[in-house]
């Protein structure tokens, strides 16, 4: 930071000395100054689409985006003038007025709704409905794949999808194609999605702010029923940071966080498949054992089951030597434990079989 | 009672022609990658717009062909609606009364052929072809895709080796490109829509001419792979492929039948044009990348090009096109009469004719005609003409070529159709004789010209100069077993010989005779799929940072061009014609850039065409 060039600039009258580097947007941020966003997603999207960050500059003649342009030493940046303002009502205006309103019955039927980022800016902005004809869309839904579906109706080409598959995942699955002058997304939830490279991780759908693209499970609830809590994905070792999402007392999603290894990325496994089970009743719920008599299962105690196990790998050991026995550790684990499990192996066991499948 | 008026009819039309001037340059502008059925119903609302009113299928005919057409071109229509469109453009075609009409209705017509594909794509899937989509403009069209935006931000900065190393890092002739490129990355600049295409060529020239390419050191190589490949012709493609290469660690050996380096930017572009030190200025800091050996005045034969096939782990055959071609005229055999490659090859090797006294005929049109008859003017000619079969405007040259070669006192005798050179009691060359031609209907694209009935004309020609075209010297190669059409050699899109695995193909040998930047553009691919083929995925830093962009100063200026030397004084020798632009004609031409990398198309996934 000490040597890092600095500027002075002037942000809606506050003045402040900012990075070189910084955009409009994060030295407006650094003088606690909000600047609505919508197209813009921090290291994953900063094409300057939906301008709706739209700042003026002194001396500039058009309104300039904030979140991509930088700032200038000596800059005066106006964030919120009544000319921005208007700007910013119209290109919201333009922007639901092809967003496909009748297809979620203004918002009612949609999954998002409640968790859109279009509708709180438009909220925050004073937009409530399109003032332009908005086109009826009627498209049929991409949703065969098992996890996500798109709804083109809903999407505003805001490319931040694009974005997460390039940029965050690097899948380079979700690509734009064109139709005319439009851009179209082409996100590969159609009847061929085994057939792309898509891995079904899910970044597009966290990254989309819209009802566009979004988890199937999202049908499933509402924002304002869930409650979310901050916890590590327990299906590998890598450590990622998420929130479980709740409704009642089931666990109904997830949602990334920005945490030091994952850094808001999730896997198809952490997003969509380590926490159904929790839920299932083929869970088990205490240490069985197997009654040599009836070949059936029998709950047992931790210390029967424990004695047990404890017992014969060293009934084993004795008769065939440590190298008989081999620790096998489930990538499910934490690394925490599958150190301890080698250790018990080196040591107790006396033998170096030791293994993980979390190459897979 | 006053009955006339000098007032025009209509008031505001005078001022419509301001107007008509900024809806063409906003045609010139027109963004590569864009879907052509966006361009032709942008065209066709145009025409729509045209109608004076009177008649049906012109006034209500052209507006119901839009609104299907719109309707293909948002993929929002099926194949029924094309056989619609195509019956109701073949209505307006002939039943139109004027042009306005019918012109539209073949347009529509001609562009569902061309674009039939694309037709096919939208109406059957709901998507135009891949690949449409607008990238930026300048380097789209630059053949090598060189990152120009960034070159003319590190200009405009005065940080000349940066500018030098971008270059580089899709194009390691800056010098050349500076002093002899066609620019094609000028044709379509967005700058255009505001006051005129950016002088891209001006601003390049700039920095080499502000720091010598010599002068900035190229980025180190890659550590050596121990793969060995050699490269068959030390021109621009040739040696470009050799740059990409050795950068790579790659060890490299250039084969070059010549006496010295740079193929037809030597041995065809007369020095005027190129000084040779300047084209040493790029040669010399390719070779400084360390892992190149040059063997000159080295022919290669089938014979060789076996051996060499088979001790090398890949090849790359880009030997140009060095033959002159020839016509079939009466007296094309007489003494003084040579082809262009001759003289031009000559001049490379600084053996400079002497035309003292003498009067010089060059016949042809394109930029090695008008290279032939300013070089003829400077060995001395008494008098020079140029004779062509078609008009000035036909030229395949350079407008300003043909320009600067008029200045210069050259005689463009047009529409005069070469018929027989005639000759004294020694066999010497003395005059051309032309049958004079009218210019007749276009025939695949282009005025064709047809004999006159008119007499022969007689032009003095002591020396005649054969510019009718390059050949390529392909035979050797054939009898190795490389395969040809019409003499070049065929490759696929990745410049893969056919047939072959490790034996690649490019520049003006492959696509017959094109441009220095094709020929670059295409030893750049070779290069990185030699890397490929022996398995590695080099990525090349350039060492070089993009400048964040200025705001778009959009206040209309003129175009700072690049003026040559009076004319007077630079017909009597080879020295360099063009003069130096300032520091503040360079500054204010980098102002102009619209940074289109950062504003637009560029800053979205697929809006870039560049190779790294």
């Amino acid at each position: 930071m000490s040597n890092q060039e600095m500027v002075n600039v002037t942000i809606d009258g506050i003045q402040l000395q900012v990075a070189a580097d910084a955009t409009i947007l994060s030295a407006a941020q650094q003088a606690g100054i909000r600047i609505p966003t919508l197209c813009f997603l921090k290291d994953i999207n900063k094409i300057g689409s939906c301008r709706v960050c739209s700042v003026e500059v002194e001396g500039e003649d058009g309104l300039v985006a904030a979140c991509n342009n930088l700032v200038r030493g000596g800059m005066v940046v106006t964030t919120n003038s009544q000319r921005v303002q208007e700007f910013r009502r119209t290109v919201l205006d333009l922007i639901i007025s092809q967003h496909g309103l009748n297809s979620t019955n203004f918002c009612f039927s949609c999954p998002k709704n409640g968790a859109c980022e279009l509708q709180a800016v438009c909220r925050e902005c004073g937009v409530e409905s399109p003032s332009f004809p908005a086109p009826v869309k009627n498209k049929p839904l991409f949703d065969s794949n098992p996890f996500l579906q798109f709804n083109p109706n809903l999407c505003i080409a805001c490319q931040r999808c694009v974005g997460a598959c390039n940029n965050q995942a690097c899948n380079h699955t979700l690509q734009t194609g064109k139709r005319g002058v439009r851009t179209a997304i082409l996100a590969p939830f159609g009847e061929d999605w085994k057939s792309t490279d898509c891995e079904s991780c899910g970044c597009c759908a966290a990254a989309c702010p819209t009802g566009a693209i979004t988890l199937k499970r999202r049908n499933d609830y509402r924002e304002w029923e869930v409650k979310k809590t901050l916890t590590t994905c327990p299906h590998c070792a890598v450590g990622c940071q998420y929130y479980l999402v709740t409704k009642g007392d089931k666990i109904v999603d997830v949602e990334e966080f920005d945490g030091s290894s994952n850094k808001r990325r999730l896997c198809v496994k952490g997003r969509s498949a380590s926490f159904d089970f929790v839920q299932s009743e083929d869970r088990l719920t205490s240490p069985l054992i197997k009654n040599p008599e009836t070949g059936e299962f029998e709950k047992a105690t931790w210390d029967e089951a424990l004695d047990l196990v404890a017992t014969k790998f060293g009934q084993i050991k004795q008769q065939h030597g440590g190298d008989a026995l081999a620790a096998f550790a489930c990538s499910r684990s934490t690394n925490e434990d599958i150190y301890m499990l080698q250790k018990m192996a080196r040591t107790v066991f006396e033998t170096n079989n030791v293994d993980n499948c979390a190459r897979v | 009672m006053a009955t006339l008026s000098v007032a025009p009819k209509s008031k505001d039309f005078s001022k419509v022609s301001g107007y008509l001037d900024m809806f063409s340059r906003r045609i010139e502008a027109t963004p590569p990658g864009i879907c052509p059925i966006a361009v032709q119903a942008s065209l066709l609302e145009s025409e729509g717009l045209q109608t004076c009113g009177k008649c049906v299928p012109c006034r209500d005919g052209i507006p119901q062909l839009l609104d299907m057409m719109k309707q293909v071109m948002r993929c929002e229509a099926d194949e029924s609606v094309l056989d619609k469109m195509r019956s109701l453009a073949q209505v307006v075609r002939d039943t139109s009364d004027c042009a306005i009409g019918y012109v539209a209705g073949e347009i529509v017509l001609q562009g569902m052929d061309t674009f039939e594909e694309e037709y096919r794509n939208h109406v059957q899937k709901g998507m135009c072809q891949e690949g449409v989509g607008q990238t930026l403009p300048c380097e789209t069209m630059c053949p090598a895709h060189v990152n120009i935006p960034a070159y003319i931000a590190l200009t405009g900065e005065g940080d000349y080796a940066g500018a030098i190393n971008m270059i580089r890092k899709d194009n390691p002739y800056p010098t050349a490109c500076a002093l002899i490129c066609e620019h094609p990355c000028e044709t379509r600049c967005r700058r255009t829509l505001i006051d005129a295409p950016v002088n891209i060529r001006g601003i390049k020239k700039f920095a080499v001419d502000s720091l010598h390419a010599d002068q900035v050191p190229t980025p180190k190589p890659s550590v050596d792979t121990g793969c060995h490949i050699a490269v068959i012709g030390g021109g621009p493609s040739g040696m470009t492929c050799a740059y990409y290469l050795s950068l790579m660690g790659h060890k490299v050996t250039v084969f070059e039948m010549h006496k010295e380096l740079g193929g037809m930017m030597r041995y065809g572009i007369p020095a005027y044009r190129f000084p040779r030190h300047r084209l040493d200025e790029d040669n010399k800091a390719i070779l400084s990348t360390g892992n190149i050996e040059v063997k000159l005045e080295t022919y290669v034969g089938a014979e060789e090009m076996r051996r060499i096939a088979d001790e090398y782990d890949a090849v790359y055959v880009a030997i140009g096109a060095h033959a002159g071609k020839s016509l079939r005229l009466e007296g094309i055999d007489a003494k003084g009469v040579m082809s262009a490659v001759q003289i031009l090859g000559a001049i490379g090797d600084g053996d400079y004719p002497d035309f003292t006294g003498q009067a010089v005929a060059v016949i042809g049109g394109g930029n090695v005609a008008m290279d032939c008859a300013r070089s003829a003017v400077r060995a001395g000619a008494r008098e020079v003409t140029v004779a062509y079969r078609r008009r000035l405007e036909d030229m395949t040259a350079l407008p300003a070529e043909v320009e600067s070669a008029m200045q210069e006192g050259i005689e463009m005798m047009t529409l005069q159709a070469p018929v027989r050179i005639e000759t004294d009691e020694d066999g010497h060359a003395r005059k051309l004789i032309c049958q004079p031609q009218y210019i007749g209907p276009v025939k695949r694209g282009r005025p064709a010209p047809v004999a006159a009935s008119k007499p022969e004309i007689e032009i003095d020609a002591d020396i005649v100069l054969i510019a009718v075209g390059q050949d390529i010297v392909s035979e050797p190669f054939e009898e190795f077993g490389m395969k040809t059409e019409w003499k070049q050699f065929v490759a696929d899109e990745h410049l893969r010989a056919e047939g072959f695995d490790n034996i690649f193909v490019g520049g003006d040998c492959q696509t017959g005779p094109k441009s220095a930047i094709m020929a670059i553009g295409a030893g750049k691919v070779a290069a990185r799929n030699i890397d490929a083929y022996l398995g590695y995925d080099h990525k090349l830093d350039c060492g070089v940072e993009v400048p964040a962009p200025k705001p778009n100063d959009r206040n209309a200026y003129g175009r700072v061009n690049i003026a040559e030397r009076p004319a007077r004084e630079r017909k009597n020798d080879f020295e360099y014609v063009e003069v130096d632009m300032s520091l503040e004609e360079a500054i204010q031409e980098c102002g102009r850039c619209l940074r289109c990398d950062c504003f637009g198309c560029g800053t979205m996934e697929g809006g870039r065409v560049q190779y790294v």
